[in-house]
């Protein structure tokens, strides 16, 4: 595979994750602008056949890397397995998703490859050189800056929402490879004692296409049950601010803002948060933003597309209410 | 016990970042210890205290700004610092300050090393993983809870939608999420004697580089700030007349119900 590039698909029981699609859609972009082919390698147990899950996204090969040690991710066996590969194959960029085993996995993949690494990018295009410059937030979104990497790998991790998914294309066919993992034993220091999901159906905070939030005018945690209500008649994650986290309304894992989450929904609905320079850091990528609060010179109005000056215990429940007359 | 916390001077949350000359202005910015930091520090001080012995040494990479996050870490509780102070590290990549790190610890006796699981201002989260690598250590990031027993310890890490318990031997790399413990603040008498406490400055030629040795493989081109969002329009009307508005224009106008 003549160099190429490379984007590691994240799966889950067979279950490719959106941002790899978005991944495959914007390394097609690349692809063509490049000249250089696109691969997606796919790592796990019992894989066979997840070529078709991705071709249809843009990939001209797919590299299957099938071990039992690769069945639940560990972060040195995934190096190991990719390691080996990216050093037989030379390829010219790999592209990782900034989800929790991309930020685990990318870091450790450069380090051991010996070259810089691009995080958590929001994007990316060719420079005059036909290098690829990345686009990446500092201070959690406050100012941004735009990365060269000088080295070959590219290595870099991309935000979820990113990149839009491309409309598959069912006729599309991929080169397949099944690549032996061949980890270095050395790698397999991780037991994975007990994995426990959360039961819920919201999607994950940092894929997902609507996020409403409450902040410190949820006055309690028993009121999040509104907001909870209005997410799942559009599908949307429940956030919050540090406010609500640090008195203990919420989850640290629910925390949008600097020192929590950084997101960019399709939209995001503010209930109730005053917009602290460091909520907004973490949200205001944002494509549309909606912000409910009764003070009208709260600072999250500044930056809201649109507002209502309202109570939310008021207006959340009749927004609602719309909100399934729409989806019905 | 003896414990390596990786420790990082950033800008306080609730800075505002403006640019000089192209650059990030750090006049007049109020510095602190990167938050995620506070809680690797605490952990390494439980840890410490439950074993009843041993030592909390802080390593960082700066300037003579930095000896003053240095100087709280030591307030809070730990024995000794370790601040890697060369200018050639001015411009030093993630890669650059882990292998700068990695050697500075090697002379360091150590069963654990904690960091913050990212710093709040270039928010790469890379630095303590690669430096996990880069001593051919176990790693496990974003750390809710931590039990080490003997020479082994289990972590509960975040994962995309829930945890994950991790057991590895020791020696290991953990990184901090929030969550993982309370901070505690530096108390008077901690103050009083982490005046007495050793910074001990290192240059690279001291570690057995050149300044070559770790020119960066990232270039920053160029920094920029967000495009200022306009504030956009308040819906009025009574409550009920204004939830229906937004709903439409959600639907009609922005398109994204």
């Amino acid at each position: 595979m003549a160099n190429g590039i490379w984007v590691v698909v994240e799966q889950t029981d067979g279950k490719i994750r959106k941002v790899s699609l978005e991944l495959l859609s914007q390394g097609r972009i690349l692809a063509d602008g490049l000249g250089d082919p696109l691969v997606a390698v796919v790592l796990g147990k019992g894989i066979a056949g997840m070529e078709a899950g991705v071709a249809p996204y843009g990939a001209d090969k797919v590299v299957l890397i099938d071990d039992e040690e690769l069945e639940t991710y560990t972060t040195g066996a995934y190096t190991s397995a990719l390691y080996k590969l990216i050093e037989r194959e030379k390829p010219n960029v790999v592209l990782i998703g900034n989800t929790a085993i991309g930020k685990d996995l990318a870091p450790r993949l450069a380090q051991r490859l010996g070259v810089g690494m691009a995080s958590d990018c929001v994007g990316v295009a060719p420079d005059d050189a036909n290098l690829l410059s990345f686009r990446r937030p500092i201070y959690g979104g406050k100012a941004f800056t735009q990365v060269l990497l000088t080295e070959r790998p590219i290595v870099a991790t991309i935000r979820p929402n990113t990149f839009p998914v491309a409309e598959p294309d069912a006729s599309r066919q991929a080169e397949v490879v099944n690549e032996a993992a061949g980890i270095d034993p050395a790698d397999l220091w991780a037991i994975v004692k007990d994995v426990a999901f959360a039961v819920s159906e919201r999607p994950e905070l940092i894929e997902a296409e609507i996020i409403i939030s409450g902040g410190r005018g949820m006055k309690g945690p028993e009121n999040y049950t509104i907001i909870e209500e209005c997410a799942d008649v559009v599908g949307a994650a429940v956030g919050a601010s540090r406010a609500a986290v640090d008195a203990g309304w919420r989850e640290e894992k629910f925390q949008v803002g600097q020192t929590g989450k950084t997101v960019s929904p399709t939209l995001y609905i503010a209930c109730g948060i005053s917009g602290a320079i460091q909520h907004l850091a973490g949200m205001s990528s944002s494509k549309v933003i909606v912000a409910i609060n009764t003070d009208p010179e709260a600072n999250i109005f500044t930056i809201a597309d649109y507002g209502i000056v309202g109570d939310l215990f008021e207006i959340v429940p009749l927004l609602t209410e719309e909100f399934k007359k729409l989806v019905a | 016990m003896n414990i390596v916390v990786s420790m990082k001077q950033t800008f306080d949350t609730e800075a505002t970042i403006t640019l000089s000359n192209g650059k990030i202005n750090s006049a007049g910015v109020e510095l602190v210890v990167n938050p995620y930091d506070e809680f690797a520090l605490e952990e390494a001080l439980k840890l410490k205290e439950a074993a009843g012995e041993g030592e909390v040494v802080l390593v960082s990479v700066g300037g003579e700004g930095v000896a003053k996050a240095l100087r709280t870490g030591l307030a809070t509780g730990a024995d000794r610092a370790v601040l890697i102070d060369d200018p050639a590290l001015a411009d030093a990549d993630e890669w650059a300050v882990a292998v700068a790190l990695a050697k500075a610890i090697e002379q360091i006796e150590y069963d654990v090393i904690l960091a913050g699981r990212m710093a709040i201002d270039d928010g790469s989260s890379q630095v303590a993983v690669r430096l996990a690598d880069a001593l051919g250590l176990p790693s496990v990031t974003s750390v809710l809870k931590l039990d080490v027993d003997g020479k082994k310890a289990t972590a509960t890490k975040e994962i995309d939608g829930g945890t994950e318990d991790i057991e590895v031997a020791l020696p290991a790399v953990f990184t901090a999420q929030k969550g993982l413990n309370e901070p505690r603040l530096p108390s008077m008498a901690g103050i009083m004697k982490s005046k007495k406490k050793e910074i001990k400055s290192v240059t690279l030629a001291e570690l057995g580089f050149s300044a070559d040795d770790l020119l960066p493989k990232t270039n920053i081109q160029e920094f920029s700030l967000p495009s200022p969002r306009a504030g956009g329009h308040i819906v009025d009307g009574e409550p009920a007349d204004a939830a229906k508005e937004l709903a439409r224009l959600l639907r009609e106008e922005a398109k994204v119900i």
